[in-house]
């Protein structure tokens, strides 16, 4: 349990790392091919990418609070 | 109201303060350093604020008491400071709840006041009351006297038992009102007894006294009135007889002088006749001064009557009024006869004068005739009827002649006379009138004061019936309160004896029960006692028996006992195989041996049976180990300090490790004997946890690392969870080990 975090951490990093890149990544094709070679595509892939790998960190790292409810129909 | 006060001081605070606001304001727009002035005004506006509500709290707690209360209730200092402002509560609650209470003391002060000074006035009246009658007569108060003796004992009796005001008999309304005052007099003498004993015995020997010397008075009263009515009714007597004998010769006199005045007889007869006339006229003087002295003398006796009668009237003794009364009546008609007679007396001498002045006119006219006839004719006789026969015609012409002008004057003296008749008979009438009045006066003055006495002897005889009557009528009503007395006594008496006797059946019966309860009691324990020697006997018998069955048990008792005792001592020495990283052996096989072992012992059965599951299969950690995880833990857990469910985003998780990386705390604390709500910190709580590990309290430090929340609970989740199931393994191999030292040692046999 104690390693858990630690583990955590690290694929977090890994995956916001690999989310980056990727935004980056794709960010650099959209600015080459749609948008004239402007840098806010990149900057905005770049912020999705991290944007998606911080929310997946925090989702990961909020998974043993969070409550899953199912919606019960009455029966009257 | 409170609310309505606090509103307006904050209104009216609020205004002022609205007002210093404008001003200030106003004077903010002057200084550039507005802030400052805002600041002091914020300040003081609060302070008025606060003033204002303290001062308006005051003055109405100074004025409503309850709002007083509440405050001091409900605010902590607030007593103190209303007490320092106002004054302690004052106690005006408190005075109208007593003063009813004094003010139903006095009547009750005065109605006793009043039933003493009532008893006392009782006495009084009794005292008298019961002169008054021992007045009534000699015979009365013996009989009275021993009512009241006897009422007075019974009324001790009463008194001395209870304070029951005994009621009196329903009797008419006029006789009960003496007959209960009679009564009260003689019950406060009964309550007024038990203070002076001597009392009615004083009482009775003065009444007695006093009943002696008024007899004595009576009596000698009696002789007196008796001798002098004696003395008077003769004297009266003997002077009515001397009148009746005065009145007799008058008569005697005067009808003798009519005779001789109108006899004409010869002249022995007439001077027989005058002779007795003389003699009567001599008798009637003596007869006269008789009865004048006779009279002298009844006035003088009925004088010393009445002086006598007038002394006993003074000494106010009732027994003495009928004596008084007779003799009163008696002199009276003595009195009356007297005057009678005297009055008699009286009309015959008038009589006699008349006939007396008639006799003395008749004598002067015969001789003035005499002398007429004398001078005509000097040598003729006075009796002139025998002289026929010697006279002349000269001497007869001269006589008829002298006869003649005797006639002629006479018939004109008779005409004068007659002329002179009306007015000599208004002279004699008016004479006669004056004299009647005179007479009529006196007689309608004796007249009046013999009706005058005798009215008033009517009246006192009267007064004596009417004070007869009403002294039967009371002495009946007396008898009639004394036999209600007695049968009012007699019921008393009666539940009295009734309500003794209960008294005493009870407290034989309670006696009775005692003494039995008490015998019964004494069986009872020396059964009791009998039951227990034999059941020591039978129990000593049977310790020994089972003490020689025992010590054959007890050996195979100890063999077991050692035997288990050596497999928990195998179980306690596997968790020692624990290494630093890896757990112990499995437990099972020791287990198994101890189960073994204690077959018949459910508690050590259940004991080894409640070895968890984890620690049979895989073994447990030893402490040394977990000290170890525990170091690396807690740096982990103190970077995860502010995670819990809702702080855990990955900011949170920064401001955790900046937080874990800032702060400093003592590596290891002691923990206190009772956690407080600041120590619940998860630095702090690891310190302490620390600090337990570090002296080898694994428990503690377990239940320390139990008060973490959050994500470091979850961190340290597995730690704690081996922690347990050292920590339950351990409890279990103790409390084994404890038991099987215990028997053990019980089946160990002191050398």
């Amino acid at each position: 349990m104690a390693d858990e975090l630690g583990r955590k951490w690290d694929r977090c990093l890994a995956d916001t790392a690999l989310k980056t890149v990727t935004g980056v990544g794709i960010g650099i094709v959209f600015s080459v091919l749609f948008f004239k070679r402007r840098t806010w595509p990149v900057s905005f892939g770049s912020g999705l990418g991290l944007g998606m790998g911080y929310s997946n960190c925090q989702h990961d790292f909020r998974s043993p609070y969070l409550i899953h409810g199912r919606v019960v129909k009455e029966q009257s | 109201m409170l609310r309505v006060c606090l509103r307006g001081v904050k209104a009216t605070a609020q205004k002022s303060s609205g007002r210093i606001r404008l001003t200030n304001v106003q004077q903010c727009r002057e200084y550039t350093t507005g802030e400052s002035s805002s600041a002091s005004r914020v300040v003081a506006a609060g302070l008025l604020t606060v003033t204002g509500g303290i001062g308006g709290t005051i003055i109405y707690a100074k004025w409503d008491h309850k709002f007083r209360a509440a405050v001091e209730k409900n605010v902590p200092y607030s007593e103190w400071l209303l007490g320092l402002a106002l004054g302690p509560v004052s106690q005006d609650s408190g005075l109208p709840i007593r003063k009813p209470m004094e003010s139903i003391q006095p009547p009750s002060m005065l109605e006793k006041q009043m039933r003493t000074s009532k008893a006392k006035s009782e006495k009084k009246l009794k005292e008298t009351t019961e002169h008054g009658a021992q007045d009534s007569g000699p015979a009365s108060p013996q009989p009275a006297q021993n009512i009241q003796e006897a009422s007075a004992e019974a009324t001790q009796i009463i008194s001395a038992i209870s304070e029951v005001q005994s009621i009196p008999a329903p009797c008419d309304t006029e006789p009960t009102a003496a007959a209960a005052t009679v009564f009260q007099d003689t019950k406060s003498a009964g309550t007024a007894e038990p203070l002076r004993e001597r009392s009615a015995e004083e009482v009775a020997a003065r009444l007695a006294q006093q009943n002696q010397d008024e007899k004595d008075i009576i009596t000698s009263l009696s002789a007196q009135l008796d001798d002098s009515l004696a003395s008077s009714a003769k004297a009266t007597l003997q002077a009515i007889g001397a009148q009746e004998a005065a009145l007799q010769a008058i008569t005697q006199h005067t009808h003798k002088l009519k005779e001789a005045m109108e006899a004409e007889g010869p002249s022995e007869e007439k001077s027989t006749q005058w002779k007795d006339l003389e003699a009567a006229l001599a008798d009637r003087t003596t007869s006269v001064n008789d009865a004048k002295t006779a009279l002298v003398k009844a006035n003088e006796a009925l004088d010393s009557l009445k002086s006598v009668i007038d002394k006993s009237k003074g000494l106010k003794i009732t027994a003495a009024r009928p004596l008084i009364l007779a003799a009163e009546e008696n002199l009276h008609k003595m009195v009356v006869d007297l005057d009678k007679v005297v009055s008699k007396v009286q009309s015959a001498e008038s009589e006699a004068k008349i006939v007396a002045q008639y006799t003395e006119l008749v004598h002067e006219a015969k001789q003035q005739f005499q002398r007429e006839v004398s001078s005509l004719t000097p040598e003729i006789q006075a009796n002139w009827k025998g002289l026929t026969g010697k006279l002349s015609t000269d001497d007869l012409n001269a006589l008829i002649a002298h006869a003649h002008r005797r006639i002629d004057q006479l018939n004109r003296e008779l005409a004068e006379q007659r002329v002179q008749e009306q007015i000599h008979m208004e002279a004699a009438l008016e004479q006669q009138r004056a004299e009647d009045q005179r007479a009529l006066d006196k007689a309608v003055g004796t007249a009046k004061q013999h009706v005058k006495e005798e009215a008033r002897l009517e009246q006192e005889r009267k007064l004596a019936e009417l004070r007869e009557v009403i002294e039967a009528e009371m002495r009946t009503q007396l008898r009639r309160q004394a036999a209600a007395h007695t049968d009012h006594v007699r019921d008393v008496l009666k539940v009295q004896e009734q309500e003794l006797r209960a008294e005493a059946e009870q407290e034989l019966s309670s006696k009775l029960l005692a003494q039995e309860t008490r015998y019964r009691q004494l069986t009872q324990e020396q059964l009791d006692d009998f039951t227990l020697d034999m059941n020591a006997a039978y129990a000593r018998l049977k310790g020994v028996e089972e003490a020689i069955d025992s010590h054959v048990e007890a050996e195979e008792e100890a063999r077991k006992a050692h035997r288990l005792w050596l497999s928990v001592e195998a179980l306690t020495y596997t968790l020692k195989t624990a290494s630093t990283e890896s757990p112990s052996m499995p437990l099972e096989d020791a287990a198994e041996a101890v189960r073994a072992s204690c077959v018949e012992n459910d508690f050590a059965l259940a004991l080894a049976s409640a070895l968890p599951e984890e620690s049979l299969k895989r073994g447990v950690y030893s402490e040394a180990s977990l000290r170890a995880r525990f170091n690396s833990l807690r740096s982990l857990a103190r970077r995860v300090a502010l995670i819990d469910e809702s702080h855990n985003t990955l900011y949170q998780y920064f401001l955790s490790y900046v937080q874990a990386a800032l702060l400093f705390e003592k590596q290891q604390e002691v923990p206190p004997t009772q956690l407080r709500s600041e120590d619940l910190d998860p630095f702090k709580l690891l310190s302490y946890a620390s600090y337990c590990l570090e002296h080898g309290d694994l428990e503690l430090a377990a239940k320390l690392v139990n008060q973490l929340r959050g994500e470091a609970r979850r961190v340290v989740e597995d730690w704690l969870i081996e922690a347990r199931l050292t920590l339950e393994t351990r409890q279990v191999i103790s409390l084994l080990s404890a038991y099987a030292n215990a028997v053990g040692l019980g089946t160990t046999q002191a050398p």
